[in-house]
């Protein structure tokens, strides 16, 4: 088992807190930009709509899994990104400049949607964003000028760095660059003071209010957060999809993306990866499966959306922790080994909440 | 001129008054207890104070400022700390970032910063830092510096919850029943600390409690409430001696 003597303040504030993180980390970097070596452009394809996945991912893991505020609706936030971008480069603005304007975009159409919706709690603040992912869909039909409607928009695939956007390999690298970069983002919001106070309003409202955490700016700013990492990992979509209609950014979208948050791990940025893994590789699972299944049941359309709620279902009642949770078990199984206790992660009894405050 | 002044105090919820008329002062480096039988207003109070609850009628004062109007995230800014009855920590941080939310009104980085981590995001983590330490000496929490609050037995939590309120640098600690559920060795524990708070840092307590010994150690004075209204207040001896506070206690 590793022991980390601390002698400085410096070593809790770190990314990485000792030397096996900065070499395995790294090690997984290199492995990262060195995969364009052994793989072909189909499995690129699908890494770089990982990398994507994993973007919008973080977005959802800082608003469900940090702030524990619940959203039905996140694909609506893709779509902002996606919709916006591809306007941008449509009116001839270069991809350098159309990127920045498209977090700050999404980051203001955050804000605006979270402070009225954000005075929800719970299962009614769940059914508002749902609402909001139809009205989006909705407003991407009919405000032809902007979104092309029905009819669709097709994406601008405009030279980036002397490379094209067609250029599988290249649009591998950018997108990879741009999920390191978002990662680095969230996980210094994280440590920041901002982070723990999203954390302390998931945890408990009432003491995060009475610490002087202003609990409707928070909240607020998390959407924004949010809004401006998915509306990012939608332009990068934007690129990938190469022709955008309104019904690309439905509700399964937005669920796929709460699946991808639940089976990875709430409240953990490793386990937007894992998840995203998981999302992006399970239809083409399902699609092999098909064919060793019986036809009856191999050929109906609704097996797709039925193993995503099965698998839901499942990982909300036997790993809440998701698959990082899975992970961080079987790494002090080794770490313990052989005096790991399964009651190690056992939720302890819950002293009773206070209700009269 | 008291540090922290309650006057005419009333709060209605519906029909039922849990604070009626309550007026009273407490003066800057005072320990100042709250006793009462269960529902006399005790916990109304501290949520009033906290502006959790808004008062029917009645002014409050701190540092000769009303503050019956500020906002309830502002109050730890004025330099009013709490405690609740039954523990509201983040329970799935660390030790360590429950406190460091304790500094979070001496926030200074904006966002932008935050995302980047400037030098100057990295400085002020210090800093709290510095600050979060000295009250871990204080308080004796060097083991569970990263331990989960999930994983901590119940006494320690109370701490946790002590400590997180003294790290925001407080002129005035509200305390909602610092002792219960506290074993024995605990409560005495605690009994210094809450002097050593007064003497050491400087700092006036408000406290609700109902373990009596205890209450007679460390109050300078004390206000008996019942029904919402204020039985008796003063020296811990004349409470002791009080016709109404034994009657509402003990009855005949």
């Amino acid at each position: 088992m590793r022991f980390i003597f601390k002698t400085k303040y410096s070593q809790d504030i770190n990314i990485a807190k000792h030397n096996g993180d900065r070499f395995w980390y790294s090690l997984l970097i290199l492995i990262m930009v060195a995969l364009p070596l052994v793989l072909n452009d189909f499995y690129l394809g699908e890494i770089s709509y990982i990398c994507i996945l994993s973007i919008a991912g973080i977005g959802l893991m800082i608003l469900s899994g940090y702030t524990g505020l619940a959203s039905l609706g996140h694909a609506a936030f893709l779509g902002v990104g996606a919709y916006t971008h591809a306007f941008l480069l449509t009116n001839g603005i270069p991809f350098y400049a159309s990127i920045p304007i498209v977090i700050v975009v999404s980051f203001l159409v955050g804000a605006a949607i979270g402070i009225p919706i954000l005075r929800l709690t719970g299962m009614y603040l769940a059914i508002a964003t749902l609402a909001l992912g139809f009205i989006a869909e909705h407003v991407f039909i009919k405000w032809e000028h902007f979104t092309g409607g029905n009819r669709g928009l097709p994406v601008p695939q405009p030279e980036f760095l002397g490379m094209s956007f067609y250029d599988s390999v290249f649009f591998y690298y950018v997108c990879l660059v741009f999920l390191i970069a978002a990662m680095f983002a969230a996980i210094n919001i994280l440590r920041s003071p901002t982070g723990r106070a999203f954390v302390a309003i998931r945890d408990s409202e009432i003491a995060a209010q009475s610490l002087g955490v202003n609990l409707g700016l928070y909240k607020a700013l998390s959407f924004a957060i949010s809004g401006a990492f998915t509306g990012l990992a939608g332009a990068l979509l934007a690129h990938y999809i190469g022709y955008l209609a309104p019904d690309i950014f439905n509700i399964f979208l937005s669920l796929t993306l709460l699946l991808l948050i639940v089976v990875g791990g709430m409240g953990s940025l490793h386990g937007t990866v894992f998840g995203a893994i998981f999302v992006g590789f399970l239809p083409q699972l399902i699609a092999i499966c098909r064919d060793y299944l019986p036809s009856s049941i191999g050929s109906q359309p609704g097996l797709e959306p039925m193993l995503f709620g099965l698998i839901l279902v499942f990982f909300i009642l036997y790993e809440p922790l998701g698959i990082y949770g899975r992970w961080m078990k079987i790494k002090l199984f080794f770490e313990l080994f052989p005096t790991y206790k399964r009651q190690t992660f056992k939720k302890q009894k819950v002293f009773t909440k206070s209700d009269r405050v | 001129m008291s540090l922290f002044e309650v006057k005419n105090i009333t709060v209605a919820f519906g029909g039922v008054k849990a604070l009626n008329d309550v007026s009273f002062g407490v003066d800057k480096g005072e320990i100042f207890t709250i006793i009462g039988p269960n529902g006399a207003g005790k916990s109304t109070l501290f949520n009033v104070i906290s502006r959790i609850y808004e008062p029917s009628k009645g002014e409050i004062y701190f540092e000769n400022q009303n503050i019956s109007k500020t906002k309830p995230h502002n109050i730890s800014k004025l330099g009013i700390a709490r405690t609740f009855q039954n523990l509201e920590l983040f329970e799935n941080a660390t030790v360590l970032q429950n406190l460091l939310l304790g500094r979070h009104i001496y926030k200074k980085t904006n966002i932008l910063s935050e995302v980047f981590f400037t030098p100057s995001a990295r400085k002020q983590e210090h800093e709290y830092r510095l600050k979060v330490e000295e009250v871990i000496d204080f308080l004796d929490l060097q083991h569970y510096r990263d331990t989960l609050i999930n994983g901590l037995p119940y006494g320690v939590r109370k701490n946790v919850e002590l400590a997180r309120a003294l790290c925001t640098d407080p002129k005035l600690l509200l305390l909602d029943e610092p002792s219960s559920g506290l074993t024995n060795e605990e409560t005495i524990d605690l009994g210094f600390w809450i002097k050593d708070i007064q003497s050491l840092l400087g700092i006036t307590i408000i406290m609700i409690e109902h373990d009596m010994s205890f209450v007679n150690k460390v109050s300078d004075r004390i206000l008996a409430l019942n029904y919402g209204k204020i039985l008796a207040s003063g020296l811990p001896e004349e409470i002791k001696n009080n016709a109404d506070v034994k009657q509402a206690y003990m009855g005949e």
